[in-house]
């Protein structure tokens, strides 16, 4: 039973394929999949975007929405009606075919990071073998795409939007592709599908996961800084801190296309955390060995979730940070730290395996923490702000 | 130690997440078409114009003096005084207001008609729904539309009012007094008039400081 | 040569005589890109996947950005006046003549690109690191080098600069 529940999106996406001819069925598979991604994530996002404006709501003691149906769910219908029938306004010197192609790249860069996530067993859409670098590569390319938006609108606050958006996603895509290094490092593969299977494995019922060691768990703090400064989320919001730039690099768009770009942003979250949960918690390995029988596809979406809450939670803290804070920070402490954890994961491949790998891992990890972040902090480079007062 | 602070932050805010679903007192938000607060009893929002008795229009306590229009700072009242005399509710010979308009889109809530009325005509009232769909006509509001009864005025501002009805009775205490007093002092005078040669010069010397300050003789200031 | 290879080949060459022709140089650079994208997906037509997604990582998300910044924040992105075809187009044409004689030279003296070695080999990402950390460990230390000088002297620019500014 519940292991038919497990496949059942590879059966159904098999049984579909069987009303073709056979020579057909290949882009039919692949089409049921495209299809099952680009309708499961973007309701997913609707359901985020309620979900968020609620939690935060609850964070400063405030109800959120609660008017449009039962507890406020409908509230993203009403949002997309309102988006889809808006006026789209197009700024009359805007390099109107960049301006127009922007959030279609945007969205469609978005889009493809999810082909080589493994969201269940066998459930993924195809198992490249640099399927870790494809997604790299395609979170690369949605770079470009924030820059056109940015310059394309000829709008002082896009520019400077795109640019703190480009510079500040270059400098932690370092960090974040250093960080899931010492992943394929351990793995010896870039396949996110033998990722997984690599930590599918249970000691005394509980799993390999990699965020049980010390470079894993380093690793994955690293990863998710880097992977929130990535989807521009708060506190690194800066490329469209509103109370600086009202809306970063999508000022000038209106209507749906302004919609594309706020479902890219949850999209790139959602992908950067299935990414996170993939490389770091296992993918859709269940937590412990009992409760395998619960299908992988419910684990992978759970974990997620809870990534996303973690996100809306780190938004409801922090304040935003400064462009020469954020850019102090990842290079001068965040990406120091990443290279020694690459260095430590090399080490953690040659100990041999048992308690005292794991504490002399740490210890150097924890170590170099301690020392990096009372350095930092004595320079002023990060740490409690000081003040100056106009006299 | 560097990331203290955040873990310091994210506690507390995880704190009022959890919070809001256990006590109800952290949830201050008030749902406003369905949930209202009382209003405070000082609050102002626009004026409306007090009458006395059942009647609105016989009872309308302006005798369209005018100076809140004058005084009005954004020059949101118009006033049209009325051509002949009407008796008002206490059946004294009156002018009235023939049209007594104010804008509610230009009004600042601002008090000051309220504080230069010397016949305690006008006051601010706590409504403050005052949207409409019709944003010329709608906007304008007419006497009919302003005119509130002096039991409404009690409902909302009950120790302003209090303090008023006493004043107002004081004075009209205080004028029927001295009303008597005149009238005596003319009966007296037309006695002593009539006993030496009969002239009607008695009646306008009463009228005249009527006239000059009316409602202090009808309703006191 | 099947259909694929000839819309691939298409943006390649579409997205270059794109950047060359076009005035703004924005425009140019985001052409530039498209040519960057086209080379990438005929390597993974090849059947080159690390290649490939390399050459999207480096040179889309990379590459790109900083020609795009240079252009930025050199000069200013308005269309310029002159017509297409640049004063010292002779000397261009020279350059770009010798460079195709080289290219050509090197890849018709190299035995595997030939038409008649078809056997694809199926190239995983192992294979590569070994290769890498094997037989071209050199000019990979080399290139690592460079790069390393490269980034010393973009830090030393830029501290120069600030200390002046002080």
């Amino acid at each position: 039973m519940f292991s038919k529940l497990d496949q059942i999106f590879v059966v159904l996406q098999h049984w579909v394929a069987g009303f073709v001819p056979v020579s057909l069925q290949p882009i039919v598979l692949a089409l049921v999949g495209v299809v099952g991604i680009v309708v499961v994530f973007p309701a997913l996002f609707a359901l985020t975007t309620v979900f968020e404006r609620k939690g935060l709501g609850r964070i400063q003691n405030r109800l959120g929405p609660n008017r449009v149906g039962p507890f406020g769910f409908f509230q993203p219908v009403a949002d997309g009606i309102k988006a889809l029938t808006k006026e789209d306004v197009v700024p009359f010197n805007a390099d109107h075919f960049v301006h127009f192609i922007s959030p279609v790249v945007l969205l469609v860069a978005v889009f493809m990071g999810f082909a080589v996530l493994p969201v269940g067993r066998n459930m993924q859409l195809v198992d490249l073998d640099a399927g870790l670098l494809f997604y790299f590569a395609m979170g690369a390319s949605s770079e470009l795409a924030v820059f056109m938006a940015g310059w394309s609108s000829r709008n002082k606050y896009s520019l400077l939007g795109a640019m703190r958006a480009v510079a500040q996603m270059i400098s932690y895509e370092v960090i974040l592709l250093l960080s899931s290094v010492a992943v394929v490092m351990m793995t010896g593969s870039l396949s996110l599908v033998k990722i997984v299977e690599a930590q599918s494995q249970y000691t005394w019922g509980l799993p390999h996961w990699y965020v049980f060691t010390p470079w894993g768990l380093l690793g994955f703090i690293l990863y998710a800084i880097a992977a929130t400064a990535e989807t521009n989320r708060s506190p690194f919001d800066l490329p469209e801190g509103e109370s600086e730039l009202v809306a970063g690099y999508f000022t000038e768009y209106s209507g749906f296309k302004f919609a594309m770009f706020f479902m890219a942003e949850y999209l790139a979250m959602f992908s950067v955390a299935g990414l996170g949960a993939t490389l770091f918690f296992g993918g859709w390995s269940a937590p412990v060995s009992a409760l395998s029988f619960v299908p992988s596809w419910i684990w992978f979406i759970a974990k997620v979730m809870v990534a996303i809450f973690v996100f809306i939670w780190v938004r409801g803290t922090l304040p935003r940070l400064r462009q020469d804070q954020l850019m102090n920070f990842a290079w001068k402490f965040a990406l120091p730290l990443t290279l020694l954890n690459l260095m430590v994961a090399g080490l953690w491949r040659f100990m041999n395996p048992g308690v005292v790998r794991w504490v002399v891992c740490f210890a150097i990890l924890a170590g170099a923490y301690v020392l990096m972040a009372r350095v930092g902090m004595k320079r002023e480079k990060f740490g409690p702000r000081s003040y100056r007062y106009a006299e | 130690m560097l990331g203290e602070g955040i873990i310091k932050g994210m506690a507390e805010t995880a704190r009022n997440f959890f919070g809001s679903f256990v006590s109800k007192e952290r949830l201050i938000t008030v749902e406003y078409p369905e949930q209202r607060i009382p209003t405070f009893e000082n609050a102002r929002v626009f004026p409306f114009l007090v009458y006395d008795g059942a009647d609105w229009e016989a009872g309308l306590r302006c005798v369209a003096c005018q100076i809140c229009e004058k005084e009005c700072p954004p020059k949101c009242i118009y006033i049209e005084k009325s051509k002949e005399k009407k008796p008002d509710y206490a059946g004294k010979l009156q002018i009235y207001p023939a049209k007594f308009d104010i804008d509610v889109s230009v009004c600042m809530s601002c008090q000051i008609c309220v504080e230069v009325c010397p016949f305690e005509a006008i006051k601010m009232n706590t409504e403050f729904e005052l949207a409409t769909d019709d944003r010329f006509g709608g906007l304008l509001l007419d006497r009919q539309k302003l005119a509130r009864s002096n039991e409404y005025y009690h409902s909302i501002h009950p120790t302003e009012a209090a303090e008023v009805d006493a004043r107002l009775a004081e004075e009209k205490a205080k004028v029927e007094a001295k009303a008597k007093a005149a009238a005596e002092a003319a009966a007296a005078k037309a006695a002593a008039a009539a006993q030496a040669k009969p002239t009607d010069t008695a009646s306008p010397k009463t009228d005249t400081p009527k006239s000059g300050t009316p409602q202090s003789g009808g309703e006191g200031a | 040569m099947n259909v694929v290879f000839w819309i691939f080949a298409v943006i390649t060459l579409g997205g270059a005589l794109a950047a060359m022709m076009l005035r703004s140089l924005v425009h140019s650079a985001l052409a530039v890109t498209l040519a960057f994208a086209g080379l990438a997906l005929m390597f993974l037509e090849l059947g080159a996947q690390f290649a490939g997604f390399a050459q999207i990582l480096v040179y889309i998300g990379a590459v790109a950005i900083l020609v795009v910044f240079a252009i930025l924040l050199t000069r200013s992105s308005e269309e310029t006046g002159s017509g297409v075809f640049s004063p010292t187009w002779l000397r261009g044409l020279v350059i770009a003549a010798a460079v195709f004689a080289v290219l050509g030279w090197s890849i018709l003296n190299s035995a595997s690109a030939l038409p008649g070695a078809t056997v694809t080999p199926q190239v995983d990402v192992k294979q590569i690191g070994d290769a890498l950390m094997g037989p071209y460990v050199l000019p990979l230390e080399i290139v690592a080098v460079l790069l390393t000088s490269a980034l010393i002297g973009a830090v030393i620019v830029a501290m120069h600069e600030k200390e002046g500014a002080e």
